[in-house]
């Protein structure tokens, strides 16, 4: 899959580092103001997606491996199974056993901003990997690509 | 009565436009926007449940009074599961159009009758 | 309800116009428009009612639904198509439809007004959320604290559904076996 033509890819270069920055705090603040794991992993992969479609995959297959995605989808879905776990210190499966309320900052919520970039992690090497996988899918009856 | 309830019905509308398109379309692509319409009338139908009215969203800021807040803010339980709904509809789309790449790649179409004729 | 009564209703009604016009069109490029053009209008809806949260993953969401459709079908040949009747399937949803229409019409009897929930087990969670998780934004609060259980398992349906996206494009010995009738 080929690039863009020079104009996106100086924008992009601009671009893409904000996007990331973006959604690096999105998913860190997610029990303060609106958003989450989800959502900030979505715009990770965003950004990810952004990079891929401007410079051409054979470009990004030297700055990021294929199977790195994958290997990161399932990072991060034992890293949530095992915050989980580690409630169990506390006494129960997935209690919140750091929470020290009413501070409004970063570490008042505990086991949340872990469970949250965990989160993150994995859904943003998820949907990258299937956005990889959509794309180098070359069909053998079909020429034209 | 009808008052009262009418953005549910609207809400129940766009789900008949999305089951519509599901049974009654016979390209593979109309057949996943109709899915794509179905599952944007099931969240709006339940962000829709959980409103008050004159209410503010549900977070907390360090210059609010709690008791107020607790009066006028929505319901945040549809909300949380509204939230991973919508993404688990992006990766039922991506799911839904890898299987009609690979249609596509095998049959040479994108007509379902087509299909049903040819017999690999 | 008067208060936002207006702008949702002009916003329900644009939804609605947009999604038959993306079922009806022919050309597939404006029908994957359209569709982008319904979950925009969704995503202002939700920041009317009260759920920013919501709206931000709507906007995201749909620009790689976006994406992925046109990786689709803009590099495919034939994008339109004629069609014939089937009278089976026209009946088929039309009963549909139907049987909605009933269900609906029984249900929104004793359904509560529009503005006015219940909220029983949402009022708790509102009361005590601060104290016991330390979490400001109560979606956060009632996703990953009080209803963690519930997050692992939708987790568990994005990994499942990424995984069958990955089997399926997978060519591991199809190009060579395409001579020797392959099955499935």
């Amino acid at each position: 899959m080929k690039g863009m033509s020079l104009i996106v890819r100086e924008v992009t270069k601009l671009v893409a580092g904000f996007i990331f920055v973006y959604g690096i705090y999105i998913v860190l603040y997610g029990h303060l103001t609106p958003g989450g794991g989800f959502v900030g992993g979505v715009i990770l992969a965003c950004s990810f997606i952004l990079l891929m479609l401007a410079f051409g995959k054979n470009f990004m297959d030297h700055v990021i491996k294929p199977w790195s995605l994958t290997v990161g989808d399932c990072v991060g879905a034992l890293g949530f199974l095992l915050v989980a776990l580690l409630g169990l210190i506390g006494g129960a499966f997935f209690l919140n056993f750091l929470a020290h309320p009413g501070d409004f900052r970063l570490l008042s919520g505990g086991a949340i901003p872990l469970s949250n970039i965990a989160i993150g992690v994995k859904v943003s090497a998820c949907l990258a990997g299937v956005f990889v996988a959509l794309s180098i899918f070359r069909g053998v009856r079909s020429g034209k690509e | 009565m009808i008052h009262g309830v009418l953005p549910y019905v609207l809400a129940t509308i766009l789900l008949g436009v999305g089951i519509y398109a599901i049974t009654c379309k016979k390209n593979v692509i109309k057949i996943i926007i109709g899915v794509i319409v179905t599952e944007y009338a099931v969240n709006m139908f339940l962000i829709l449940i959980g409103y008050r009215s004159g209410g503010i969203a549900p977070v907390l800021t360090r210059a609010m009074d709690k008791s107020e807040f607790i009066n006028q803010s929505v319901d945040p339980i549809p909300q949380a599961l509204i939230l991973t709904s919508i993404v688990i509809g992006l990766g039922i789309v991506a799911l839904m159009v890898a299987i009609a790449i690979r249609l596509y790649e095998k049959y040479g179409t994108f007509d379902i009758s087509e299909i049903r004729k040819l017999r690999g | 309800m008067t208060d936002i009564a207006l702008g949702l209703y002009i916003i329900t009604g644009f939804v609605i116009v947009a999604s038959v016009i993306a079922i009806e069109v022919k050309d597939l490029l404006s029908t994957i428009i359209s569709v982008s053009a319904a979950g925009a209008g969704l995503s202002i809806l939700f920041l009317m009612l009260g759920a920013p949260d919501i709206a931000i993953t709507q906007v995201v969401v749909e620009v790689v639904c976006l994406v992925i459709l046109i990786r689709a079908t803009v590099t495919r040949d034939d994008t339109t198509y004629d069609s014939h009747r089937d009278t089976f399937a026209v009946a088929a949803g039309l009963l549909f439809v139907g049987l909605l229409t009933v269900c609906c019409w029984v249900a929104y009897q004793d359904m509560q007004p529009f503005g006015s929930p219940i909220m029983k087990v949402g009022s708790q969670y509102l009361q005590y959320g601060i104290e016991r998780t330390g979490a400001a934004n109560y979606v956060t609060a009632v996703l990953l604290d009080f209803r963690a259980y519930d997050t692992l398992g939708e987790a568990t349906v994005i990994f499942a559904a990424v995984i069958g996206a990955y089997v399926v494009l997978r060519k591991v010995g199809r190009i060579r076996d395409e001579r020797h009738e392959p099955d499935s």
